[in-house]
């Protein structure tokens, strides 16, 4: 051992009992930049070490320089896998502010496509959770089905993952009737393909004794880490920002509020399930609103404010009014009211709420984005000690964490 | 008996007197004000009387006004009261030469990562918390990133003229 005399290890390594085990920032199971490392006992989980910020972009800064409308591009990258319940979100919290009523339609056409993506972000989670417990097939059937939803969204917007869907006021086209086409065929043949992926787990004997009694958390632990949406719902608190605080016309609409009772991660399966479920009632309900507009009713897909929603490409070339509206906003050169706000909706895994203060400029003073994930994230810990190394992935998966979001 | 504004402000200024100000009402959520030193006291006691109930933070965040002298940093806690359905912001400034604030980690588990971002941002000192340490930015940085001295942009860079569009 002679040749060796140069090395020194830390005082205690040899003697130390645990394993240091590092998981991340770019490993399988992660589903996402963040890094865990663990201090493990054989298999069983003795403390962990959450790192975040590997994707960090500074958009709570970048917010301070850029008029509204260049921030809803911004809030695409928080919750990638619903990016427009983000857009949304945030042009909600700018109508509230600026005080902007929004036509019936308007609400129920954001509906349809807040209610799609929740669909699009459960249906990726529990998928994956399916993956980490051995059962690829599910996540690989209903990504098909994903696709119907980002296919809607093409026809929307324009684009499949950072959206940008909708304007301040409105959308920035009506939907046409390809969209509509294609809506009908998600709702008729989705039903089908969820019943079938709910056989595929929900009774699964191999499933149900890998999640269940596994990252648990009671209903007082839960609200005292902040957890909101499905993971707060499944500890059996039935908070739901659509209810709480109705936006968009979600008053209109009638539909259950899953909860679970014991919070692990079987019951967050459930839970994200049983919603999704819920949004397909509600985007029928919404679908069949919009059809009951008629004439020029139904023609309507934006708000009367010419000061933040972009005039018609034709009138720009042929209107005083317009082009100066036009270059106006396009300059970012609209003063906003003096003021702040806090305004939340129910996002993919949780209350995504918008903090904004203006001092009268013509961007926002301040922006912070409240992200759920990042606040719910702190509790992983405590959900997966004492427990398998093997149940922290389950856990991990089953809480929904976003790498976009939880950085900003 | 439901829960409204006016009955919380009563209960507040009855509880704490001249120690809470500037009460007012900023689209429907009630946000009032206090001296630094008093907030885990106010913190304290919106959650645990029970006719307030004030039992879940919703969010934490700083907020940094350059020309206030002498309270130059803002922490803003946003709470909620799930049974009523009602939201609280409550306030707190502090001197960026001193930017020291007791940390609420005891009250909500929360708090922890949401002091650190503040902490990594703004530079606030929470006094108490368990590992005050970055979260979002590398541990080596030595500037608190959005605080207004802070530029958006690289001042040194020389291939970008655009004085016309007020970034210069």
């Amino acid at each position: 051992m002679e040749q060796h005399s140069h090395i020194t290890l830390p005082k205690g390594s040899i003697e130390k009992t645990t394993t240091t085990l590092n998981i991340g920032p770019t490993h399988p199971a992660t589903h996402g930049v963040f890094q865990n490392i663990m201090e493990v006992d054989g298999e069983r989980v003795v403390s962990t070490e959450q790192t975040v910020g590997y994707i960090h972009r500074a958009f709570e800064k970048l917010a301070e320089r850029r008029p509204l409308y260049q921030i809803t591009p911004i809030t695409d990258r928080l919750n990638y896998c619903s990016s427009p319940i983000n857009n949304m979100g945030w042009h909600i919290t700018c109508e509230r502010f600026l005080k902007i009523d929004l036509p019936k339609r308007v609400d129920y056409l954001r509906v349809i496509i807040m209610e799609l993506s929740r669909i699009s972000d459960h249906l990726i989670c529990n998928s994956i959770v399916g993956v980490d417990t051995g059962a690829y097939t599910g996540f690989l059937y209903v990504m098909q089905y994903r696709e119907l939803i980002y296919e809607i969204y093409e026809e929307v917007c324009g684009s499949r993952l950072t959206t940008n869907i909708g304007r301040i006021g409105g959308f920035e086209r009506n939907f046409t009737n390809t969209a509509f086409t294609k809506l009908e065929k998600f709702l008729n043949e989705y039903p089908g393909v969820l019943r079938e992926f709910e056989k595929l787990f929900t009774r699964n004997r191999i499933f149900m004794e890998r999640t269940q009694g596994t990252g648990g958390i009671s209903a007082a632990r839960a609200m005292n880490y902040g957890f909101t949406g499905p993971n707060l719902r499944a500890a059996g608190v039935d908070y739901d920002v659509r209810v709480q605080q109705p936006y968009s016309s979600y008053q209109d609409f009638d539909f259950k509020v899953p909860v679970g009772t014991t919070g692990d991660n079987y019951d967050r399966f459930l839970v994200r399930n049983a919603e999704m479920w819920e949004s397909i009632s509600i985007i029928k309900q919404a679908y069949q609103k919009i059809q009951e507009f008629k004439g020029a009713d139904a023609e309507i897909y934006h708000a009367d404010v010419p000061e933040y929603y972009l005039p018609k490409k034709e009138d720009v070339y042929t209107k005083m009014e317009a082009l100066i509206w036009h270059f106006k906003i396009i300059m970012g050169e609209i003063d906003l009211p003096k003021g702040q706000i806090y305004s939340a909706v129910e996002g993919g895994n949780g209350e995504l709420g918008f903090y904004l203060i203006s001092d009268g400029g013509r961007t926002p003073f301040r922006l912070h984005f409240r992200r759920p994930c990042f606040i719910y994230y702190q509790a992983f810990e405590e959900l997966i000690k004492g427990g398998m190394l093997s149940d922290a992935v389950v856990t991990l998966s089953s809480l929904n964490l976003i790498a976009g979001e939880l950085d900003a | 008996m439901a829960l409204t504004n006016t009955y919380i402000q009563e209960k507040l200024v009855e509880k704490f007197n001249d120690q809470v100000f500037q009460f007012s009402t900023d689209s429907g959520i009630l946000s009032f004000e206090s001296a630094a030193e008093n907030n885990l006291k106010v913190l304290q006691f919106l959650n645990e009387e029970p006719s307030l109930g004030f039992t879940f933070l919703t969010d934490l965040c700083g907020v940094n006004y350059p020309d206030n002298n002498g309270a130059e940093l803002v922490v803003v806690y946003h709470l909620h009261n799930f049974i009523e359905n009602i939201r609280i912001r409550f306030s707190i400034a502090v001197p960026v030469a001193k930017p020291d604030v007791f940390t609420a980690t005891k009250l909500f588990e929360s708090a922890n990562w949401m002091e650190r971002e503040t902490y990594d941002f703004f530079g606030i000192n929470f006094i108490g918390h368990p590992n005050l340490k970055r979260i979002l930015n590398v541990d080596e940085m030595d500037y608190f990133p959005l605080r207004k001295e802070f530029p958006l942009e690289d001042q040194t860079r020389i291939d970008k003229d655009d004085e016309m569009f007020g970034r210069g």
